[in-house]
């Protein structure tokens, strides 16, 4: 074995082959295709766990623990054409599952059409997560303290997945099921994101341990006004890290809509519903308590971005 | 069919020179660089993503070279601190280190300078707390990070190295 440190075992090493010291994934066979088409026939091939790379920035900490043993790998970043950018008719946007968080964070053009969405994937881990971690890899994996699957549930984005039979589109409400798990079969591969455009009254904040770590708890919010007199007339509210998938918090979202201006903010707040996890980061009683305190702050930012 | 392999061979540059290995799909490129190209500067820590002792840059961009297998790496072009430091001497950025006392046991410091390098790279006159954001990324159980930042600011010649 690599482990061993007797000479015999060290010298039967080639050369090329060093043996390592260091954490290791159970071993696995590589494929990186270049078409669509091979990637979902080495995923239909009948192996008994092939996984999908794409970033790599939470599947590869789970090889390296052995959390996961997949026998096959299949790199998606040899196929062209899943890293698009673009702007739709409607004002929204398509945007490919190989959208690395940084260039998401930083494109104009989602800055310009979605920018909670880019807010969003700033507050993604450090910038050398960023650069590498891809928009699909984080949907799929549907971490319930992620941002981007909250992102796309409060903007009503849809999921096109990709699949033996051809595509089909999924609504981001409809995707996420629970812990780590959404409506992607095993022989489906998520190429892309219909996102539309959302108006200037959004908000969006989490509070993390220490920078860079999943949030204890976030909220993200899109309201509007089409009246020219109360607070709003439409609210999405949408909380994370606070259940097993990102949650509208509906009592919230009610709250807001029947108040009439005033401290609607904090209205909404106080009527967060949700019933956290605890874990060793937070109790259940402080990531409701953050739910409702972070709720009123970025409402009062959507509030604010709205009368702008 | 297009087949699944456990080895491959890759083809790369490093510290702009040419490399070509066959490896293990399942090497890390953490464990290609220390191991089957010997450049020992890029330290391995936690191997999985949350400390940064392994950050390298490929094309240009700073990543974990932990979460990356060296497979992935065909076509592409890594720069690690055996290739941000000059053939005499130190760069002015590990001159900044040593002169305001920014490493202690050292073990985080050649990240640190991969990081510092991206950032002034970007930012050529970062605010402290452009600065701090960066780091944020980088752990190191020594310092303390004030003469980390303080090394970066003298570097960017942004003000006096020591007060």
């Amino acid at each position: 074995m690599g482990w061993a440190i007797s000479g015999s075992s060290v010298a039967a090493t080639a050369r090329d082959d060093p043996p390592s010291f260091f954490l290791k994934p159970a071993p696995f066979r590589y494929a990186r295709p270049r078409f669509l088409a091979d990637a979902l026939e080495l995923l239909g091939a009948g192996e008994h766990d092939v996984k999908l790379l794409a970033g790599g920035q939470s599947l590869v900490p789970m090889l390296n623990l052995r959390l996961l043993r997949p026998t096959v790998l299949v790199d998606l970043n040899g196929v062209p054409g899943l890293d698009h950018i673009a702007p739709l008719p409607g004002g929204g946007l398509t945007l490919g599952a190989l959208v690395r968080h940084a260039d998401l964070a930083q494109s104009p053009l989602v800055r310009e059409r979605t920018p909670l969405l880019a807010e969003a994937a700033r507050h993604i881990g450090h910038p050398a997560i960023r650069h590498r971690g891809t928009l699909g890899g984080s949907l799929a994996h549907a971490d319930p303290a992620a941002e981007l699957p909250a992102a796309l549930l409060v903007l009503g984005a849809e999921l096109i997945l990709e699949g033996p039979r051809g595509s089909r589109t999924v609504a981001a409400d409809r995707f996420f099921q629970g812990l780590l798990a959404t409506a992607l079969g095993p022989d489906e591969i998520l190429t892309a994101v219909r996102v539309p455009a959302h108006g200037r009254g959004w908000g969006f904040g989490e509070v993390v341990r220490r920078s860079g770590d999943f949030a204890m708890a976030g909220v993200a919010v899109v309201i509007d006004r089409h009246a020219p007199a109360g607070s709003c007339d439409s609210a999405r509210i949408v909380g994370f890290g606070v259940s097993d998938r990102p949650m509208r918090f509906a009592d919230s979202e009610r709250a807001l809509l029947d108040s009439d201006g005033g401290d609607a903010a904090a209205r909404a707040g106080a009527a967060v519903t949700c019933d956290p996890p605890a874990d060793v980061h937070a109790s259940a009683a402080y990531r409701r308590h953050l739910a409702t305190v972070i709720t009123e702050d970025t409402v009062r930012q959507a509030l604010a971005r709205l009368s702008a | 069919m297009m087949t699944a392999a456990e080895r491959l061979t890759i083809r790369l540059t490093v510290n702009d020179r040419p490399v070509e290995r066959e490896v293990v799909v399942r090497r890390s490129l953490a464990d290609f660089l220390r191991e089957n190209l010997g450049l020992t500067g890029t330290h391995v820590g936690c191997e999985h993503g949350v400390c940064g002792a392994c950050t390298v840059l490929v094309d240009g961009r700073s990543a974990r070279s932990c979460l990356l297998f060296a497979v992935q790496l065909d076509g592409a072009s890594v720069t690690t601190i055996e290739g941000l430091t000059p053939p005499d001497g130190l760069s002015p950025l590990q001159r900044a280190f040593c002169d305001t006392h920014a490493m202690q046991c050292g073990f985080c410091t050649p990240a640190m300078i991969v990081t510092a390098t991206e950032l002034l790279a970007q930012h050529p006159s970062p605010t402290e707390e452009q600065i701090r954001d960066a780091l944020a990324a980088q752990l190191c159980m020594c310092t303390g990070y004030v003469n980390i930042v303080r090394a970066i600011q003298a570097a960017a010649g942004a003000r006096p190295a020591m007060p």
